[in-house]
């Protein structure tokens, strides 16, 4: 028997869990972006110090891990769980940097999604007082995806118009039942895999637009909303072809999403001026856009209610080379927040 | 069993709707603006490589054959030099195949890799992943040698 369902794909939380601090730590192109002054951190050095960037990119995760833990005034071992994962294969920089955290740790990999299903997951375990504290983390660096997707960083190949950068950073919430809120979180939808049959790995957006559009729409048939009742719908990292794919999915569903309505963190983490070609794009990219931009925005009350879907592309380099097609997937949550929470 | 059918046939047109729009919503590559950088750069290349070529025979008393295989060294090393100080990926985006096509293309295929796999050691690392992106260029223009030597052999031309 479930209790806490509204629809066939999405969870009401009768408590709505809060998230009481987020931080954002990211590297030298995103510090010079747009959001510049919002991060808690920008890194001068994509190698943070550190002698690889597999370790520079555990190191920021921490970071953000620990700088969103001071500003809350915890210490890690009053953190009861800890939701995370990045890109690299098996997780490693989450692992590591739960290594030297010691927060009982549960790694997820939803790819560039992961910010919003550790989000998911934490106000589920949050509001059910399973744990609480929950910390929610997620991070990517430019540097270990391109070797690990593409080519070695010096190799001079060539970038696609639709292609997308990925972000170096993390970003990081904790979520608790009880406490100050800069936002609160009242629905979660779950997103399905949906894969249309895109197999070009240099177009991301494509391949996750229909699981945007997927998700939202079964979002609005559960709840009964449409893009007018938010103040922003938000999506992780379609890009500026995804985006517009998706706008132009939800116009042919009968779902208008309107431009003005419509956010890409993707697109306003890099200056346009920068050749990130379609925008930005992995886990650390609407992680450090939600904990940097979004959740001060809420708590400002400049937004009322957004809809917060981080979107994923379940890229293998094994399955595409195999000629496998790329998967899909979105995860949606709705954040409460300005007055009266 | 019918249904299963139609639903296939459905899933197979929604896909290829979908392929349409995307191929009608993504923009493509600057085709003409691309074979003028590459046009022009490449050709500078080679000019160059022309250039220290004709030096070497002039100046430093080369042979014809060895002056041609000191321009092939010199530009070799300038690639390896650029690509170890980060500069050669910036001049490969502008100039598309015009560095690609070159000895250049081959020389920083090797560097970048050798660079970039070094933390995970000179065997595992640098050693196998050498010619990760130049492997095939070997396997396959050594390969096709043999076969067109094989070839020659029978039939003389």
């Amino acid at each position: 028997m479930t209790r806490h369902r509204v629809g066939a794909h999405t969870i009401e939380f009768g408590n709505r869990p809060r998230i009481v601090s987020s931080a954002a730590v990211v590297g030298p192109k995103e510090g010079r972006g747009p959001l510049s002054a919002l991060f808690d951190l920008a890194l001068d050095d994509p190698l943070y110090g550190q002698s690889s960037y597999e370790q520079a990119e555990c190191a920021i995760f921490q970071e953000a891990c620990s700088r969103c833990l001071k500003k809350a005034k915890a210490e890690p071992e009053q953190v009861q769980a800890m939701l995370g994962g990045d890109l690299l294969n098996q997780i490693m920089a989450a692992s590591l940097a739960a290594r030297q955290l010691e927060i009982p740790f549960l790694g997820l990999y939803g790819a560039c999604s992961t910010m919003a299903e550790a989000l998911l997951l934490g106000a589920i375990l949050a509001d059910g007082g399973y744990a609480d504290p929950v910390l929610c983390a997620a991070g990517s660096h430019y540097c270990t995806a391109e070797r690990q997707y593409r080519f070695p960083l010096e190799y001079g190949n060539q970038r696609t118009p639709a292609a997308q950068w990925t972000v170096t950073g993390a970003g990081a919430c904790l979520v608790s039942a009880e406490g100050p809120a800069l936002a609160r979180i009242s629905l979660a939808t779950v997103g399905q895999i949906k894969d249309m049959g895109i197999k070009d790995a240099n177009n991301m957006g494509a391949a996750m637009a229909p699981a945007a559009a997927d998700t939202l729409i079964h979002h609005f048939l559960d709840t009964g909303r449409k893009a007018s009742d938010y103040d922003k719908i938000i999506t992780g990292d379609l890009g500026r072809v995804g985006g517009s794919l998706l706008e132009e999915l939800m116009e042919q569903a009968g779902f208008a999403l309107p431009e003005e309505k419509h956010m890409d963190c993707g697109l306003c983490v890099f200056d346009p001026k920068e050749d990130v070609h379609a925008g930005g794009s992995g886990c650390g990219c609407s992680a450090s856009v939600l904990s940097a931009m979004i959740l001060p925005r809420l708590k400002s009350g400049e937004w009322k209610r957004v809809l917060f879907m981080a979107t994923g592309a379940l890229l293998s380099t094994t399955t595409s080379q195999q000629g496998e097609s790329i998967p899909g997937v979105a995860h949606a949550l709705v954040l409460e927040g300005g007055e009266g929470n | 069993m019918q249904e299963k059918k139609e639903n296939n046939a459905q899933n197979k047109f929604a896909r290829e709707r979908y392929a349409a729009l995307v191929k009608r919503m993504t923009p493509k590559s600057a085709f003409g603006q691309g074979c003028f950088r590459a046009f022009w750069v490449g050709g500078l290349i080679c000019v160059l490589g022309q250039a220290l070529a004709d030096g070497a025979h002039a100046w430093l008393g080369l042979s014809s054959a060895a002056s041609l295989t000191f321009a092939s060294v010199a530009l070799i090393f300038l690639t390896a030099f650029l690509t170890g100080i980060g500069v050669f990926d910036r001049i490969a985006r502008y100039a598309g195949a015009g560095t690609l096509v070159p000895t250049t293309g081959f020389a920083n295929a090797m560097v970048a890799p050798a660079m970039e796999f070094k933390p995970e050691g000179w065997i595992m690392g640098t050693g196998v992943r050498l010619f990760s992106i130049a492997g095939p260029v070997l396997v396959y223009g050594i390969s096709a040698s043999a076969a067109v030597g094989i070839l020659y052999y029978f039939i003389r031309w």
